[in-house]
């Protein structure tokens, strides 16, 4: 199966094949690396930029106005902060200018931590995200919805982020993506950039096939009645692993949400789910004050409050300067395994 | 400035259709400088008008560009006007009025923005005036941050210099002040990228101030347009009073864009006659040069006019903006339903908002 960055890479290649993207940028971003993660390697439109991560944004809002289709990448997430009042501008250009332009750019960004990448490689950047009016931001936690979301971003007329998980993006997948050869070693030789001097190799690209994740659509990852856990990203899979963990214990099964878009997000299906089991806990890892996951216990409590059964739990980051390199720090500055265990154990368990 | 041809007024229109009006070496046709003039005195006029409107409460904030009428209309007449990658790209601040009008605007769409009004075609009676936004025109929604517009001319002009047997260039206009952002760098830089370089013309108008902080106290650079040596970026600095002198500037400027596709800088001095904005009093500065009064001068001196016509196409300048202030009050205001209206174009991949943004998701 592909990884992360693999699914990512191959969706560019299907978007500058298929879908019209015209530049594909940013720093490191064209050859000979490809790509910090190599998520662009053997890309026919990807190019080095400066160093200059508002040049970045500004050049794909330009191109994206004189009728191109950029996916512009911020190496991490961590050095997009100088960035965010040209976000503000881009988000807001539709409306500000009475529609006259689109904008339809793709801005992709590594985000969160598990890469013990200490202060400056573990930042997220939803929370910050989801305050940008006019953009839509999607966050994949499996190969097949990177793939998928990243379609979807490149077609969507307006400016979308789509923020990849720095943890899970080696991580392999459960489903093939359409088109993928059967073989991982295949895949590999196909597409993987050889160590060394790579001037001379050229990706054989497998036949794909397009794969459309809508935005604002969630995915169920497992069905149950006893509690809803919502999540993405790096904490989606945890929290899948918590909930197997104790159905296998006590025979008890949730409900957990993949949300996969940050805005919009999926309420139907967050409210679907609440009704049913009345009980909720939100995990996430961006910093707690002021966290993304509020915006969605605050309409769960203001929509559901006579629905629910137990006080909705919501984990999040530490509200800490950053996550230090030791591990104990980053083990208990972000929600880990048995943190979100205990938790949802405890959320169960309480009575109604 | 002087006439290189003598010239009375009763030679009638012939004459003025070989008269040569000059700026030292340079020189432009009578009957370009009356239009230029006449596009000057109309952009003048909505200027003053929406001042009158930010005092009397029939609009808010004002800010805009009198005292540099010359520069801009010269300018929005020179532009390669239309839409897409094989015209212009303006990327604009909120001074350049003159501009959208030499280029065709109404007076009325600019009054218009400053009245609020749902029927303002540049922002919906969202933005501040001088605001504009111009897809038909290639106008790239003007913001007040300033200084984001150094950085997306660069993807702009990009799109041009691909597109096949385009000669369209990338004009990006800013204040003096705003050149100390990052932004102005990342132009240069982002615009000369060895093999990649780009055709952007980076014209600063330096009225000598941000604000109330002088340009002499923040800047030890003798011009603006030193920074782009460096780069390899010619420049020039002109003084943007002088409509001629202006013309044949932005003429070099935009051929060398043209033609070489490459950058190419223009720093006009300008005045700043109302100062900064509506915050600052927007009173009449007397002691700067009044672009419209010495081109009017010059051009009665020259014979083209004499001083009652210059009165009268002032007047008339007056006249249509009040007529336009008249209309645009008349209009109606936006409703509470045009505050979602336009936040996301329809999108085929969005199950949540297809059309537009209608409130928090459902
Ligand atoms: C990024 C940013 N910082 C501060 C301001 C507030 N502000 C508005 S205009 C201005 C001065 C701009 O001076 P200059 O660039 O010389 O242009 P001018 O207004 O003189 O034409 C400032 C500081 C702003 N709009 N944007």
């Amino acid at each position: 199966m592909a990884t992360m960055v693999q699914a990512v890479r191959m969706a560019l290649h299907y978007g500058e094949t298929y879908l019209g993207v015209t530049d594909i940028f940013g720093e490191d971003v064209g050859p000979p690396l490809g790509g910090v993660f190599t998520a662009t390697q053997g890309l026919k439109t990807a190019w080095n930029s400066p160093l200059d991560e508002r040049g970045i944004v500004g050049m794909a809002m330009g191109i994206a106005y004189a009728g191109g289709r950029p996916v512009a990448e911020i190496q991490f997430c961590d050095y997009g902060f100088n960035t965010i009042d040209l976000l503000k501008v881009a988000g807001n250009q539709h409306w500000a200018g009475n529609g006259h332009y689109n904008l339809p750019m793709v801005l992709m960004t590594p985000s969160g931590s598990g890469i013990r990448g200490s202060l400056y490689h573990s930042h997220s950047f939803e929370s910050w995200a989801s305050r940008l009016a006019g953009w839509k931001v999607v966050m994949p936690s499996t190969p097949l919805d990177a793939y998928g979301l990243m379609l979807s971003a490149i077609v969507d007329p307006n400016p979308v982020m789509v923020l990849l998980p720095k943890a899970l993006l080696r991580v392999r997948g459960e489903q093939k993506l359409p088109g993928e050869p059967e073989d991982e070693e295949e895949l590999k030789a196909r597409i993987d950039a050889p160590v060394g001097d790579r001037s001379n190799w050229q990706p054989r690209w497998p036949d794909l096939k397009p794969y459309y994740v809508p935005i604002g659509e969630a995915t169920l990852c497992r069905a149950g009645d006893a509690a809803t856990v919502c999540s993405y990203g790096r904490t989606l899979p945890l929290c899948v692993q918590a909930a197997d963990q104790i159905r296998e214990e006590t025979g008890q099964g949730c409900d957990v949400l993949d949300l996969r878009s940050i805005f919009p997000y999926d309420w139907k299906t967050l409210s679907q789910s609440v009704q049913k089991t009345g009980r909720l806990l939100v995990v996430n890892e961006d910093t707690e004050v002021t966290n993304f996951g509020e915006h969605l216990l605050r309409r769960v409590i203001d929509e559901h409050f006579y629905d629910l059964l137990v006080k909705p739990r919501l984990l999040m980051g530490r509200h800490v300067p950053g996550i230090g390199l030791n591990q104990v720090y980053e083990q208990n500055t972000v929600p880990q395994l048995p943190l979100i265990k205990e938790t949802l154990r405890a959320l169960i368990a309480e009575p109604a | 400035m002087s006439a290189t041809t003598d010239h009375s007024p009763d030679n009638g229109w012939t004459a003025l259709a070989t008269l040569e009006i000059a700026s030292g070496e340079k020189t432009l046709p009578a009957s370009r400088c009356l239009q230029i003039y006449r596009l000057m005195a109309r952009a003048r006029a909505l200027e003053e008008c929406m001042i009158k409107m930010s005092k009397s409460g029939q609009g808010y904030f004002w800010i805009g560009g009198p005292g540099e009428e010359a520069f801009n209309t010269c300018l929005g007449l020179l532009v390669k006007k239309g839409c897409g990658p094989a015209y212009d790209y303006l990327h604009l601040h909120y001074r350049n009025s003159a501009t959208l009008i030499a280029m065709g605007m109404p007076l009325l769409d600019g009054i218009r923005q400053m009245a609020m009004r749902v029927t303002d075609p540049h922002s919906r009676g969202r933005n501040f005036a001088g605001h504009y936004a111009c897809h038909p025109w290639n106008v790239i929604p003007v913001t007040s941050v300033i200084e984001v517009q150094y950085v997306m001319a660069p993807g702009t002009a990009l799109m041009q210099k691909r597109h096949e047997g385009g000669n369209g260039i990338t004009i990006v206009v800013g204040g003096d002040a705003g050149t100390a952002e990052g932004d102005f760098a990342s132009c240069m830089i982002w615009s000369s990228r060895p093999g990649n370089e780009l055709p952007v013309l980076m014209i600063v108008t330096n009225n000598g101030y941000g604000i109330s902080t002088c340009a002499s106290s923040q800047h030890a650079e003798h011009a603006m347009i030193e920074r782009g040596k460096p780069f390899g970026i010619p420049g020039e600095v002109v003084d943007g009073n002088d409509p001629i002198q202006s013309w044949h500037a932005l003429l070099r400027g935009m051929d060398y864009c043209r033609q070489k596709r490459r950058p190419y800088m223009i720093e006009a001095h300008v005045s700043r006659l109302h100062g900064h904005s509506s915050s600052s009093g927007a009173l009449r500065i007397k002691t700067e040069p009044d672009c419209l009064t010495l081109f009017g001068a010059q051009l009665v001196a020259a014979g083209v006019l004499d001083e009652r016509e210059c009165e009268e196409i002032q007047n008339r300048a007056a006249a249509e903006a009040a007529a336009a202030l008249e209309k645009a009050l008349s209009e109606p205001n936006p409703t509470v339903e045009d505050i979602r209206r336009h936040v996301y174009a329809p999108s085929t991949v969005d199950v949540v908002y297809p059309d537009d943004y209608t409130g928090l998701p459902s």
